[in-house]
Formats: structure tokens, C-alpha cells, sequence
């Protein structure tokens, strides 16, 4: 510790410069988040040990690193899923899963149906991309507004005909 | 009633460190440097435009420290929403020159039916877009309205 950090005003710029690098990192998920990003490279741009990375990323932003990423790049598929005819495959890849098996049990256990039932009805929704990418990026849990739901109460696989 | 938005304003840390990110790397320019005592009023514009963005640093006495403190905190979480959307002829353009010049990007350039847009992070954590408009301007005409509410039933 700084004889900096030893005063009130010290410890809140310390820990501004850190929700700075922070959110740099954070960013970066926003902005690559089609690429394989990697904890070690994340933590190098907030400037921290990658274990101390996830835990102050945690504590700033209320969820770790690769959590944030998943809803980042399940967030876009929503989007590609609603505005594209591009293939369930296709999306997973587009948006930086390596694997459909992977994307397919996260985008489930986040949104609460499969891509391809998330799909159905969906219509484009014509406002600037970064708040879609805000105010999409699905809830932690099953906290999906309710317009967001699927057409039905009824688990997705009751819906298939 | 109203006749335009003359100011809007952000909160930044440090006033100095602003004016070397807007005028220095964005091309913006100070309309005013006041120091009025109590505080500095600085504003700053794009050239050629008449509206001022006042910057403006949270302090006591004007809120707590206790406040000043947590809209600081929230400004470095970017948390505090967008500050202003700026436009340009050439989004990605823009974006070359402002990433050689060390800008953050929150955002690559993307296509939208509104135009193409982009994302940037000032030193201290604002939201700051940048908005190239469509090529072909009246896009949404009755026609294309009539047409959609034709196909969502």
C-alpha cells in the first residue's frame, strides 16, 4: 500500500483506476467477443494476476469474467438468431463458441429454450446496437422480461409440433 | 416552446486529462475555459456545431464527497450511461485514425439499418458513440411502415 491509498480520497482513486481497467477488460469482451478471448489476456489489460482478475472483476461487476462473456456471446446469438437466417451452427460459431454442443446447453441453461425455439417469432428490433447489446444481454438466472418469453408458459420442448 | 438543446454534460475525473482526450485525440475544441472561482466552466464542441458539452468534475461543495465518490465509482465502472453521439461522414475511417491513436473501442464499426455506428471509451469511463448515417437517406417510408405491419400481422 501507497501512503496514497493510507487516506479515504487515496483508497477511492485506487479504486476507480481498478473499475478502469476493469472495465477496459470488460469491453474488450463487448467488442471481441467473437474472438478466444482468455482470462490471462484479460487480466493483462486490467493490469492484475489472472486470480486476482476474477475475483475484483467479480466484485465490481457482480458476476466473474467468464460469466459475463457467456451472456455476451449468447446476447449476440439472440441477436443473429432474431435478424438472420444464418444456421443455429452457424450463430454459435459467428459469436465465439467453439463447439454447438457447448453453445447450445449454455444459450439453454441462460435464455430457458433452445436457439432454435428462442428463433420462432422473433422480429428485428430497430434500435442502435449498443443498447440492444445492453439491454438484451440476458439477466443472471431465468430473469427474462416477460415480452422476452417464449410464446408459451410451456417448456420449449412442448411447443415443437 | 423550446428552441434547441444548447449544453449537455458529462462528469469526467480530471478537466485537464479531458481536454487532451476531446480536443487532443477526438479534434473537438474548448468553447469555454472559465474559471469562475467556485468552479471551472469548461465546455467543449465540434467545430462548425453550435452545441457545448459542459465537462464537469463531481466534487464538494457542489455534491458530498460521499457522492462525488460514488458517481466516481460508477463513471469507472461505465455505468453512468451514454454521453453523446457524434457523427461523421466515414465511421470507419474514423475508426482507423482514432485506434492509431490509442483510443479504446467498445464497439467495432457495425452495419445498421440506421447507419454504421461505433463505440468508444473516454479515459474515465463515458459511453461515447459515433454515427455515420445510411447512404440512402428516408429509408422508412408509409410504403416500407404499411409493408411491416403486413408482415407482423
Amino acid at each position: 500500500m501507497t501512503s496514497d491509498e493510507a487516506s479515504p480520497r487515496g483508497r477511492g482513486q485506487a479504486t476507480e483506476r481498478s473499475n478502469r481497467w476493469l472495465l477496459r477488460a470488460r469491453d474488450a469482451m463487448d467488442r471481441d467477443y467473437a474472438e478466444p478471448l482468455d482470462i490471462p489476456a484479460l487480466a493483462r489489460l486490467a493490469h492484475v494476476s489472472e486470480g486476482y482478475f476474477i475475483r475484483s472483476f467479480q466484485a465490481t461487476f457482480g458476476e466473474t469474467p467468464h460469466r459475463y462473456l457467456q451472456r455476451r456471446r449468447v446476447e449476440r446469438a439472440m441477436a443473429l438468431l432474431r435478424t438472420s437466417d444464418r444456421s443455429v451452427t452457424e450463430v454459435s460459431l459467428a459469436v465465439g463458441f467453439n463447439s454447438l454442443g457447448t453453445f447450445s446447453r449454455t444459450f439453454h441453461a441462460i435464455v430457458g429454450e433452445s436457439p432454435s425455439a428462442y428463433r420462432r417469432g422473433r422480429v428485428p428490433q430497430p434500435v442502435p446496437s449498443c443498447f440492444a447489446m445492453s439491454w438484451n444481454r440476458p439477466a443472471t438466472g431465468l430473469r427474462i422480461p416477460d415480452r422476452q418469453r417464449s410464446v408459451s408458459d410451456k417448456p420449449a420442448s412442448a411447443l415443437k409440433p | 416552446m423550446f428552441n434547441s438543446v444548447t449544453h449537455s454534460a458529462i462528469f469526467v475525473l480530471d478537466q485537464d486529462e479531458a481536454i487532451e482526450f476531446y480536443v487532443g485525440k477526438l479534434g473537438l475544441e474548448v468553447r469555454s475555459d472559465v474559471d469562475l472561482g467556485f468552479m471551472r466552466w469548461l465546455t467543449i464542441g465540434v467545430p462548425g456545431d453550435a452545441r457545448e458539452i459542459l465537462i464537469e468534475k463531481a466534487a464538494p461543495p457542489a455534491v458530498s464527497e460521499e457522492a462525488a465518490g460514488q458517481v466516481r465509482d460508477l463513471l469507472t465502472k461505465g455505468a453512468l450511461g451514454l454521453g453523446f453521439i457524434l457523427s461523421t461522414d466515414d465511421c470507419r475511417k474514423t475508426y482507423e485514425e482514432l485506434s492509431a491513436k490509442g483510443v479504446e473501442f467498445s464497439q467495432q464499426p457495425t452495419e445498421q439499418p440506421y447507419g454504421t455506428d461505433c463505440a468508444i471509451r473516454d479515459p474515465f469511463g463515458n459511453h461515447i458513440r459515433i454515427g455515420e448515417p445510411p447512404a440512402v437517406e428516408g429509408e422508412i417510408t408509409a410504403e416500407v411502415m404499411k409493408r411491416w405491419e403486413e408482415e407482423n400481422g
